[in-house]
């Protein structure tokens, strides 16, 4: 039996699709990532599976059990870090954990989980006073208590600091190593390739690709040449000189549309060196999970990936998607 | 941590543990709250303190504590089960606590029962310094009956938390703030609390015999000193207690 399952999900707000006959399945020992732009259906997913909404048609299953039919048996045996907020101001750390340790039959030591998740130093500031790492921290802390054997972290290192996101991310390797199964969800993708055994990229409430990142990483697009430099370089002389399309898809990465054989990747420095232009990095064949995600974003959306600012513009005004989110 | 068993399920601890978890939680974010003690314990007390000694208000023939030390018990239960409630429980909505709670083995019911039980203590609390601050002040207990002051504190308390959490379950929480304080002193003046109801002018006389805080002043009155009791202020409350839960289980919306 799979730790979840997402089967054959539709979820629509009035009428708007935000999830759209979605399916994946994770089982228990794996880090599950599910990624997607903005306004993808993530967070409409997780809050199915968490029991907080009803799926409009399809169905989705807890450990086998029903999230809203089933909510009461199911509860102890999940955790939940939602992506803000969740306690109230005035709560300390301490406080917090102790009474959410209360609620389990069989839970953490609430004071050797807050050394682990580094809150020691604040166990007795309020909940207003924290940092947003902090905050961040006391979430997982509040989510790991019961001992889950599933947990679901919605974009767990969001404002949080390096060493925070460290942190969290052996933290959420434990979690799987111990047999538990962890479904995130983010848009930092060096994250999801990091910690994540399996992902699965939505888009528009679609599932566009699932695998493991090595997989996705290897298998797609090996006909084309990403490459970092000064932005702004001449992409029609370089093309030329490439016999190949070349693009700048953001402020200083290219895209060529050719095959990374030796004698291209050979012109395209060849290339930089006459132009005396130093090369950041070159991605041929196997590429980084970010790469996979703006090319099959894009293809599924006809756009790009956010933090191209460009297009997330574009793609705002263009079609009205936020309405989706919640 | 420990390896985790595929085969056997976690389970919650027991529902009196849970609940008193949370009990002792509600309980320690309110006195917490600086708005809270100020409106829950100081706001009754200096009412009591400053009206029983300085005449300004009609009182009639008796003393002014006989008057108002009741009236300011219902002030009490009014501020800790409406206004204390709906601030707290809106904010709470708006800031995800209650989605969180909602993800883990804690109840619904629970979570009511936990914050009514806050609330039964908070105000035995408040009676207990009321009543400290009453006989000090010269009120005398007259035929008072007991019984049917609780039973009447009971009915007062489920239906101002009925209509605190209507308003906390509805509104936006900055919008419930300014309006649990707005009704709040609009009850205060309009139920008869600080002075005689019958001192108001007419129209606005009708609207005050069917407020909850009057009817609870008014029983208090009754049980507690030498005062008649009518038929209509239980009736009142009742109506409130019935009513103000029902209408905020219909509306409640947890984000």
């Amino acid at each position: 039996m799979p730790a979840i399952e997402v089967d054959d999900l539709s979820i629509t707000f009035g009428t708007t699709v935000a999830v759209d006959h979605l399916s994946f399945s994770a089982d228990l020992g794996e880090v599950l990532a599910v990624l997607g732009p903005n306004g993808a259906g993530k967070t409409s997913t997780v809050e199915t599976l968490e029991g907080y909404r009803r799926p409009s048609d399809g169905r989705v299953r807890v450990l086998g059990l029903d999230p809203v039919a089933d909510h009461a048996a199911l509860m102890p045996d999940i955790g939940v870090m939602l992506q803000a907020g969740g306690v109230s101001p005035g709560t300390r750390p301490a406080e917090a954990l102790r009474t959410y340790a209360s609620f389990f039959a069989d839970p953490e030591d609430p004071d050797e989980l807050l050394d682990r998740v580094g809150l020691r130093g604040v166990r007795r500031s309020t909940w207003r006073n924290l940092s947003g790492g902090e905050q961040q921290r006391l979430s997982l802390a509040l989510a790991l208590v019961g001992r889950p054997r599933v947990a679901f972290l919605d974009e767990p290192t969001n404002s949080v600091d390096v060493q925070g996101r460290q942190l969290i991310r052996s933290i959420v390797r434990d979690l799987a190593h111990d047999g538990a199964c962890v479904v995130l969800t983010t848009h930092d993708l060096a994250e999801a390739e990091k910690v994540a055994d399996r992902v699965v990229i939505i888009d528009h409430g679609r599932l566009v690709v699932a695998g493991t990142p090595r997989d996705l990483m290897d298998a797609t697009g090996s006909d084309e040449i990403l490459f970092g430099a000064t932005a702004g370089l001449d992409v029609t002389s370089l093309a030329e000189a490439l016999g190949a399309p070349v693009r700048e898809v953001s402020p200083g990465e290219y895209r060529v549309e050719a095959e990374p054989t030796p004698a291209t990747v050979a012109r395209l420095t060849g290339w930089l060196a006459d132009h005396d232009q130093p090369l950041a990095d070159l991605r041929a064949g196997r590429q980084r999970l970010e790469d996979v995600f703006v090319r099959l974003t894009r293809e599924s959306a006809g756009a790009t990936v956010e933090g191209d600012d460009r297009s997330v513009r574009a793609r705002r005004g263009g079609r009205g998607r936020r309405a989706a989110r919640r | 941590m420990t390896a985790i068993d595929p085969d056997v399920r976690n389970q919650a601890a027991s529902a009196s543990r849970i609940w008193w978890a949370q009990t002792r939680s509600e309980l320690l974010l309110t006195l917490r709250r600086g708005e809270s003690v100020l409106l829950t314990f100081l706001i009754p007390m200096v009412v009591l303190g400053f009206f029983s000694t300085i005449d300004v208000l009609p009182y009639g023939d008796g003393t002014a504590v006989e008057f108002l030390f009741p009236g300011v018990l219902a002030l009490a239960v009014m501020s800790t089960a409406f206004v204390s409630t709906a601030i707290a429980t809106g904010f709470e909505r708006q800031m995800g606590v209650l989605k969180r709670l909602g993800a883990t083995p804690l109840t619904r019911p629970q979570l009511l029962w936990a914050k009514t039980a806050s609330i039964v203590i908070i105000e035995a609390l408040q009676v207990v310094v009321l009543v400290i601050q009453g006989l000090l002040l010269g009120f005398h207990f007259g035929g008072a009956d007991l019984g049917l002051a609780f039973l009447a504190t009971a009915l007062g308390t489920i239906a101002f938390a009925g209509l605190g959490l209507l308003m906390a379950g509805a509104l936006p929480a900055l919008t419930t703030l300014a309006a649990a304080n707005g009704v709040y002193l609009l009850l205060l003046l309009l139920s008869g609390m600080l002075f005689p109801v019958d001192e108001l002018p007419g129209a606005l006389q009708v609207f005050s015999e069917v407020l909850p805080s009057g009817a609870l002043a008014e029983i208090y009155r009754g049980t507690l000193g030498d005062a008649a009791v009518t038929g209509r202020a239980w009736m009142v409350l009742a109506a409130w207690a019935v009513l103000a839960p029902a209408a905020a289980a219909r509306t409640f919306r947890w984000e």
